[in-house]
C-alpha cells in the first residue's frame, strides 16, 4: 500500500499533463497560419495604383508621393531639439505636444509626426535625419488630379473602413480603397495586388530576420491603368457651365453607350479628397445639406421628366397602332376629362403628332395615351403592355452600369395603381398625368439621356458606361451589346422629326446652332419642398433632352437644372452649348454662353430657406453674378478653349 | 567469474537509455531557445547551447567516475557529502553571487556553481543513511524530528537565499518517509491541511471551517469503534480554526506580493477585472506566453528551429525554466507528449528499482531520487502549463545549466550504481 501513493501520483499527473497537452494543442489549437501569428510582423508592398485617363488620352488621374516624418518614442535618444525644430520648421511647443501624441499612442509603434513634406524638404532632410534616432522618413503615394473637374466621376480613395475589412480578407487596417466614382467601381482593376512579406519580430517587436527566408512572401502586382469614356474638355466645360447652378448634366455617345461628360451641381475640386486632409474636407462636403456636393446629380436625382417622356408615348402609340401621324386631336388650352382640365398654352389646333412634339401640346398626348389605355379590355393590362413599352427604354430601373451610384427611377404598372386605388377600381384618367411625364413617372438624368440616345438610335441603345479600355483587358461584353426597345424602328422617323422642328419652330427654336440638326425636346417639371410643414411649390426644373446630329447621333445628352423654369431658359441653351462644343470644338452662340456664365439660380435656391414668402415661375426674376465673378469665368473659359 | 562480473556490473540500461534521450532532446530544445543569428551549427560552442554542449560532456566523465568507484563509497562517506553540501550552502552567505535576486552562486571566473542543486543527492544519501540504520524507527516521534532536520537545515539554508522553488524540492523526502514506515496519519493531515487551506483562500476561513466541522463531526458520530473522545475532536476542529485563519493570514500579510498574486491568479481569487488585467500583466506574462507558444505548436509542431515565439525569445527564461514550451511550440503535442510519457516511465522505473533495492540504503535512495524527480517534473512542466502556480524549478536535463545537469546526472547514476550492485549484497 505505501509502495503505491508516489507510484499512484506519477500516473496521475502524467495522465493530467497529457490532458493538458491535448487541450492546449489539440482542442484548443487552430491550424497554424503566420497572418495570425503575433510574433510575425506582416509588412504590405502597395502596388501602383493605376492611373485613369480620358477618351483622348489625357491622365486625369496619376500618384504623387507623400513624405511623413515618423517617429518610434522608444527609440528616440536625447537631441537637440531647437535645432531639430528649426530643420521641421515647427516651434518647440509643437515638438513637445505632438511627440507626447505619438508617446500615448504608443511607444513602440511609429506615429506620423510631421505629414507631407515638400519635395524639397524631403531631399533636404533625408540626409540630416540620419542623426536623430527614433525618426525616419517614409514615403506614401496619394492620388492626385491632374484637372480639377469631374470628382463625381472619378471619386477618391480613403482609409477602408472596418465592415469591409471583415467582409473582404485582402484589405487590412489602414490600407486604402476607392471611396466613389471610378475609383470604386474599377477598385480591383485599379488597386492591383499588394505584396506581403513576413518577418520574424522578438519580443520587443524588433525584427530579427524573413520569416522562413521570405518563401512564403509574395510581391506586389501593379494596379492597371485604365481609360474612362470622359471628354475631359467636354466635361470641363458643362462644369463650368453649371457654375451657380444645381442639376445634372449627362452626355453619351449614342453609338456606343459611352458616357461623354457627367456634370453634376455644385462639384467640388477632387482634390480636396486626397491624403491627410481628406476626412476634414469629406465631412465638410457630408455635412453641407443644402447644396449637397456629395450627391450626383446626373445620377441619383430622380425628377419627374416632363415633356420629354411625351416623345415615348408618341412611339407607343404608333406601335400599338391606336393612332396614325396624321390623326389630329383639338386643344382648347387643355384637355378636358370628366369635370377636370389638364391646361396646356396657346398653340395651333387641332394637332397632328408633328406639331403635337414640338408643341409639347398636353391634349394631344392625353388623347394619345387614352387611345393606348383603351386599346385593351381592361386599364390594368393596358397598363402593363405600356409599362412594358416604357421600360424597354432603360426607365424605370437601374442600367445596371459601372457606376458607383444610381437610381432605378419609377414607371408605374398596374400593380401600382392597384395598390392605390384597390384592383378594377382605376380607370385611365386617374392616370393621366403619365401622358406628360408627370404623374407617377420618375427618371434620372442618366435614363432620360439614353432615351434620347435610344430615340436617336431608331430604336436600340447601349447600357450606358464609364470605361472604355482596361490595360491588357477587354470590357464587359453587357456595354458592347446593344439592347433593342419594344418599338419598331419605322415608327421613329416622325418621332425624330417632331424633335427636330422642336428646334426648327418649336420650343426650342432661339437655342438653334447653325450647321447642326438638333433634335430635342424641352420640358419643365412641377416641384414641391416641404417649409413649416406645409408642401409649397417652388420653381418648376428646367429640363432638356437632345441628340445631334439628326442622322447617325454622335451625342445625346440631358440637361437638367433645378429651378431653372421653364425647358429652354437654361437647359435648353445649356443643351445647345455642350452639344456645339463637342461636334464643333468651338462656341459660335456665344450670346447662349454669355447667359449661362451670367446668371445664377442661387436666389432660387435660397428661397425656401429665407423664411419668407416668395414667388415662382413666372414671377422670378432672372439674377445676374457680379462682374468680377463674371470676369473670372470668361477668364477660365478662355483658358478651356486654348488647352 | 566472467559470468560473475558481467552480473557485478549490469546497469539499468532503461534508465540510462532514457536519460540519454532527454539529454539529447533537451540539448535541442536549448539550441532552438537560446540560438541567435542565422547559422546553425551543433556544436558552435560560441553560442550559450555550445556551453551546453560542454556541460554534457563534463556529465559523461562524471557518469564514468561514480560508475568506477566503489558502490559502498556512497554509503559510508554520506556523512562527509552531507556536511560538504551544507558548508557550501553556508558558504554562500559570505561568497555567495547574486542573480535574480537570489544568493544561490559560486562565481569561479565565467561559470557559476549553484551549490543547493548538488545539496538535493547530497541530502538523499544522507537521508538514506539514517533510515538505513539499524537503530532508526520512524514509527518514533523523536526519530521522525531527527529525518525532518535532515531535510529542513538545507531547505532552510536555501530559502534564506531566496531560492523558495529549490526549497519545495525537500518536501520530496515525505514520499520517502512515507514508504519508510511514516504513519498514515501523517499524509492524511498532510492532504488534509493543503484542502483546508485552499478552501480557505478560496471560498473564505468560515467555509472552510464549515466544511471541516462537518467531516470531524460526521467521523465522531459515524466511526463507533475506535472514536476519541468528543474533547479530542473539538481539539482537532480548534486546530482546523486556528489553522485556516493562520493561512489567510500568511497569505495576506506574510507573502511577497508576487507570490500572492500567483496564487490568486491560480485559485482565480481576484474579481476585479482591472486589476486581474493588472495582476496579469504584471504576473502572468511568462504564464500567457508559454502557453501561447505551447498551444501554437499544435499537433505536429511547427519543427525543429521553426517556432515562432521561441525564435522571438516571446517566453522569458526560455532555455532555462520555460524549456518545456519551446518544446511544445517546435515539437507540437506528439514531442511533448513523449517528454511527459519519458519522464513518467522513467520515475515510474526508478520506483520498481528501488522496490527490488536488497539494501535499505539502496531502496530510500532510489526512492529519493524518484521523489525529487517528481517534484521537478511536476512543479515545472505543471507551472509552465498553467496547472500549478508559478514556482521557479528547472526541468530535468532539459533546462540549461551545467549545475543542475550535473546534479541531476549524479543524483541518477549514484543510484544505477547501487542498483548494479544489488546482486552482491548480502
Amino acid at each position: 500500500m505505501r509502495k503505491l501513493l508516489l507510484l499512484g501520483l506519477v500516473t496521475i499527473v502524467g495522465l493530467a499533463f497529457l490532458a493538458r497537452l491535448f487541450y492546449l494543442q489539440v482542442y484548443d489549437s487552430k491550424t497554424y497560419n503566420p497572418i495570425e501569428d503575433s510574433a510575425i510582423r506582416k509588412v504590405y508592398t502597395y502596388p501602383k495604383r493605376g492611373y485613369v485617363y480620358d477618351r483622348n488620352g489625357e491622365l486625369l488621374v496619376a500618384n504623387k508621393p507623400s513624405y511623413d516624418v515618423m517617429v518610434i518614442p522608444r527609440e528616440v535618444e536625447p537631441l537637440d531639439t531647437l535645432e531639430f525644430c528649426s530643420l521641421l520648421k515647427i516651434t518647440k511647443a509643437d515638438f513637445i505636444k505632438t511627440y507626447n501624441k505619438a508617446k500615448n499612442y504608443s511607444p513602440r509603434l511609429p506615429y506620423v509626426f510631421l505629414s507631407n513634406l515638400s519635395k524639397e524638404d524631403y531631399a533636404y532632410l533625408q540626409e540630416k535625419m540620419r542623426k536623430y534616432d527614433g525618426f525616419y522618413i517614409q514615403r506614401r503615394s496619394i492620388r492626385t488630379y491632374r484637372k480639377s473637374i469631374g470628382a463625381n466621376v472619378l471619386g477618391d480613395i480613403g482609409e477602408v473602413n472596418q465592415s469591409i475589412i471583415n467582409n473582404d480578407a485582402y484589405y487590412s487596417k489602414g490600407d486604402l480603397i476607392g471611396k466613389q466614382g471610378v475609383e470604386k467601381t474599377y477598385e480591383k482593376t485599379l488597386r492591383g495586388t499588394k505584396g506581403l512579406k513576413l518577418i520574424q519580430k522578438d519580443r520587443f517587436n524588433r525584427d530579427i530576420g524573413p520569416f522562413q527566408n521570405g518563401t512564403l512572401d509574395t510581391i506586389a502586382i501593379p494596379g492597371k491603368d485604365i481609360t474612362i469614356t470622359i471628354d475631359s474638355k467636354l466635361q470641363e466645360y458643362g462644369e463650368l457651365l453649371m457654375t451657380n447652378k444645381r442639376g445634372g448634366i449627362i452626355a453619351i455617345e449614342p453609338s456606343s453607350g459611352e458616357i461623354l461628360a457627367m456634370v453634376s451641381g455644385p462639384t467640388y475640386n477632387p482634390n480636396l479628397l486626397v491624403g491627410r486632409e481628406r476626412s476634414k474636407n469629406f465631412n465638410k462636403l457630408y455635412n453641407d445639406s443644402l447644396a449637397k456636393p456629395l450627391f450626383d446629380r446626373s445620377l441619383q436625382a430622380m425628377y419627374p421628366p416632363g415633356s420629354p417622356f411625351k416623345t415615348i408615348n408618341a412611339l407607343i402609340g404608333l406601335q400599338e397602332n391606336v393612332v396614325s401621324t396624321g390623326d389630329r386631336f383639338s386643344c382648347a388650352l387643355g384637355y378636358r376629362y370628366g369635370n377636370r382640365k389638364m391646361g396646356c398654352h396657346v398653340h395651333r389646333s387641332p394637332a397632328d403628332m408633328n406639331l403635337g412634339i414640338y408643341e409639347s401640346c398636353n391634349a394631344y398626348f392625353a388623347n394619345v395615351y387614352r387611345r393606348i389605355m383603351d386599346k385593351y379590355d381592361s386599364p390594368a393590362v393596358a397598363m402593363d403592355v405600356w409599362s412594358k413599352h416604357v421600360k424597354s427604354f432603360g426607365l424605370g430601373n437601374y442600367l445596371n452600369n459601372d457606376l458607383s451610384v444610381g437610381q432605378p427611377g419609377k414607371i408605374p404598372t398596374s400593380n401600382t395603381y392597384n395598390r392605390a386605388y384597390g384592383k378594377g377600381k382605376w380607370y385611365p384618367t386617374f392616370t393621366i398625368s403619365n401622358a406628360i411625364g408627370q404623374g407617377e413617372v420618375l427618371a434620372t438624368p442618366i435614363q432620360l439621356a439614353n432615351m434620347a440616345a435610344a430615340i436617336g438610335n431608331r430604336g436600340y441603345y447601349y447600357t450606358p458606361h464609364i470605361i472604355k479600355k482596361v490595360e491588357g483587358d477587354t470590357i464587359p461584353s453587357k456595354f458592347t451589346t446593344p439592347k433593342y426597345t419594344t418599338i419598331d424602328k419605322e415608327h421613329f422617323e416622325p418621332i425624330v422629326q417632331g424633335m427636330f422642328d422642336v428646334y426648327n419652330k418649336g420650343t426650342a427654336k432661339y437655342v438653334q446652332v447653325n450647321g447642326i440638326e438638333i433634335c430635342g425636346k424641352t420640358g419643365t417639371a412641377e416641384n414641391f419642398a416641404i417649409i413649416d410643414g406645409k408642401k409649397t411649390q417652388l420653381t418648376d426644373h428646367s429640363i432638356f433632352v437632345a441628340f445631334a446630329p439628326k442622322d447617325n447621333p454622335k451625342i445625346a445628352l440631358a440637361v437638367f437644372i433645378e429651378n431653372g423654369y421653364f425647358g429652354s431658359r437654361f437647359a435648353g441653351k445649356m443643351a445647345s452649348l455642350m452639344i456645339e462644343k463637342y461636334l464643333k470644338k468651338e462656341i459660335s452662340r456665344t450670346d447662349l454662353e454669355n447667359f449661362v456664365l451670367s446668371h445664377t439660380l442661387e436666389h432660387e435656391y435660397q428661397k425656401p430657406y429665407s423664411g419668407e414668402p416668395f414667388k415662382i415661375n413666372r414671377e422670378t426674376t432672372l439674377e445676374t453674378i457680379p462682374t468680377e465673378e463674371y470676369e473670372a469665368l470668361k477668364y477660365l473659359k478662355a483658358k478651356i478653349d486654348s488647352k | 567469474m566472467i559470468r560473475e562480473n558481467q552480473r557485478r556490473f549490469k546497469f539499468d540500461w532503461t534508465t540510462i537509455i532514457i536519460y540519454m534521450l532527454l539529454v539529447a532532446f533537451g540539448y535541442l530544445n536549448i539550441m532552438s531557445a537560446s540560438h541567435t543569428g542565422d547559422t546553425i551549427n551543433y556544436f558552435d560552442i560560441g553560442q550559450s547551447y555550445g556551453k551546453h554542449l560542454i556541460f554534457i560532456g563534463l556529465s559523461l566523465v562524471l557518469i564514468v567516475l561514480i560508475l568506477s568507484v566503489e558502490a559502498k563509497f556512497y554509503e559510508r562517506f554520506s556523512g562527509l557529502i552531507y556536511v560538504i553540501a551544507i558548508v557550501s550552502l553556508l558558504g554562500l552567505f559570505v561568497f555567495g553571487k547574486d542573480i535574480n535576486g537570489a544568493r544561490s552562486w559560486y562565481g569561479i571566473g565565467s561559470m557559476t556553481i549553484q551549490p543547493s542543486e548538488f545539496a538535493k543527492f547530497a541530502t538523499a544519501l544522507a537521508v538514506a543513511k539514517y533510515i538505513s540504520d539499524i537503530q532508526t524507527n520512524l514509527k518514533t516521534i523523536r526519530d521522525q524530528i531527527k529525518a525532518v532536520l535532515l531535510i529542513f537545515v538545507p531547505a532552510l539554508l536555501i530559502l534564506l537565499q531566496n531560492d523558495a522553488g529549490s526549497t519545495l524540492v525537500y518536501a520530496a523526502f515525505f514520499f520517502v518517509f512515507y514508504r519508510e514506515g511514516l504513519q498514515q496519519i501523517y499524509v492524511i493531515i498532510g492532504f488534509s491541511l493543503v484542502i483546508l487551506a485552499v478552501l480557505a483562500l478560496k471560498f473564505g476561513t468560515l467555509i472552510a471551517i464549515l466544511v471541516a466541522a462537518l467531516i470531524i463531526f460526521s467521523v465522531y458520530f459515524f466511526k463507533k469503534q475506535k472514536r476519541g473522545s468528543l474533547l479530542q475532536h473539538i481539539t482537532i476542529l480548534l486546530a482546523c480554526v486556528v489553522f485556516a485563519y493562520g493561512v489567510k493570514q500568511f497569505y495576506n500579510h506574510g507573502l511577497k506580493i508576487h507570490q500572492q498574486n500567483r496564487i490568486s491568479l491560480w485559485l482565480r481569487l481576484e474579481k476585479d477585472p482591472k486589476k486581474l488585467e493588472l495582476m496579469k500583466k504584471r504576473e502572468a506574462y511568462n504564464l500567457i506566453q508559454s502557453e501561447q507558444a505551447i498551444s501554437s505548436g499544435g499537433f505536429w509542431g511547427k519543427g525543429f528551429m521553426e517556432g515562432t515565439r521561441t525564435k522571438g525569445k516571446f517566453v522569458p527564461e526560455q532555455d532555462t525554466d520555460y524549456i518545456f514550451s519551446t518544446v511544445g511550440e517546435e515539437w507540437g503535442f506528439l514531442g511533448s507528449a513523449a517528454v511527459v510519457i519519458l519522464f513518467t516511465i522513467l520515475i515510474i522505473r526508478l520506483l520498481v528499482l528501488a522496490e527490488r533495492q536488497k539494501s535499505q540504503f539502496s531502496r530510500v535512495y532510489g526512492y529519493g531520487v524518484a521523489s525529487i524527480f517528481f517534484v521537478h517534473f511536476t512543479v515545472n512542466i505543471g507551472m509552465v502549463m498553467g496547472l500549478i502556480p508559478t514556482v521557479g524549478i528547472p526541468l530535468p536535463f532539459f533546462s540549461a545549466g551545467g549545475s543542475n545537469l550535473w546534479a541531476f546526472t549524479i543524483l541518477l547514476f549514484i543510484f544505477i550504481k547501487l542498483d548494479s550492485n544489488r546482486i552482491n549484497e548480502w
